[in-house]
């Protein structure tokens, strides 16, 4: 957000004690090239991007992933891929050895199809996690309960998804997301997953998320460093928005002239 | 004996430590983490910890990735 912007709203996102300007996260995955994602990076103001943790690969020698995301960007492990609270809790404990971040963005998977989160599996890691010391941002379906009970675990955050991972359908059940909002005015809500377009990004922000990540909306775009620029003004815009109140929609034309004094 | 790294069988010639083993496979030294049988090993204790026969490892490091 444009410093004038900022101020005017005068707010930052923080996320267990954490200040960001940007309300965008980023994925690091599905890119072209690594110049395309760090274009792509840049563009999009994000200051903080989620990467994967995988087996090193042995039959050769592997250059970091990490050394071509710019340094200032704060890396958020994320448990991608894991189907068991079991698997997600070592993949995280792992991330936090190797990069000495206790952030992790909680991802238990509960069929390979939809990619749909197991909210069970999610809750039962969260709790082992929040224990351990870490900062939990867990994925999960966009329930209201599953949101209490993962802010009641002390999960720093809650990333109810749009859609399924990937599908770029947009956020399918906005009441949801506005539910969440209006029962939940103190949680930090960041839609995860679905955004397919800049429009779903601001839809997001409007129905009062605090910040939105994702990844193939971006790397998949043709140009993924214009999209990455149509999502951060699509945020700025959706925040704005969100904050300014909507006005009440009506059925009926509301004349926005004097009713009277017309010529006769 | 023989560990198995990332599910692959590696035969030792003899007793080694972590950070041996980790030398020997030639990986990066920074920003991978290490699990031995289902316990992550601190860099720290890295050459302390001693392998034994049928010990089973998980070396991983980062790729690119959103969700899944």
């Amino acid at each position: 957000m444009s410093t004038a912007i900022q101020a005017r709203s005068g707010e930052t996102l923080i996320i267990a004690n954490r200040e960001f300007t940007s309300r965008l996260i980023i994925g690091t995955g599905k890119y072209r090239s690594y110049d395309q994602m760090r274009e792509a990076h840049t563009a999009s103001g994000a200051e903080m991007v989620t990467v994967a943790v995988r087996r090193v690969p042995l039959d050769r020698s592997s250059e970091s992933f990490l050394d071509h995301l710019d340094p200032a960007l704060q890396i958020l492990p994320n448990t991608a891929g894991c189907y068991s609270a079991e698997d997600a809790v070592r993949t995280a404990r792992l991330a936090r050895e190797a990069l000495q971040t206790d952030l992790v963005k909680l991802e238990v998977i509960g069929d390979p199809t939809t990619l749909f989160p197991d909210n069970e599996q999610t809750l039962e890691a969260a709790r082992v996690l929040v224990k351990e010391g870490f900062v939990v941002l867990p994925y999960f379906n966009d329930d209201l309960i599953m949101a209490k009970k993962l802010l009641d675990a002390g999960c720093a955050a809650i990333m109810p998804l749009a859609a399924p991972i990937g599908s770029g359908l947009g956020v399918q059940n906005p009441a949801n997301l506005r539910i969440m909002r209006e029962q939940l005015p103190d949680a930090t809500i960041i839609v995860d997953a679905g955004v397919g377009t800049a429009s779903d990004a601001a839809v997001a922000m409007e129905l009062g998320a605090d910040a939105v990540l994702m990844n193939t909306a971006i790397a998949e775009a043709q140009d993924p460093a214009k999209m990455a620029t149509a999502m951060k003004l699509a945020i700025q815009a959706g925040r704005l928005a969100y904050l300014a109140g909507r006005m009440p929609k009506r059925l009926y034309a509301s004349a926005s002239s004097p009713l009277t004094g017309n010529i006769k | 004996m023989r560990v198995y790294v990332n599910g692959e069988a590696k035969e030792l010639s003899g007793s080694i430590s972590l950070a041996e083993l980790v030398t020997q496979l030639d990986l990066p030294a920074t920003r991978i983490a290490v699990e031995l049988n289902r316990a992550v090993v601190r860099r720290s204790d890295w050459s302390a910890t001693v392998l034994h026969d049928e010990d089973r490892l998980e070396i991983v490091h980062f790729v690119g990735g959103g969700s899944v």
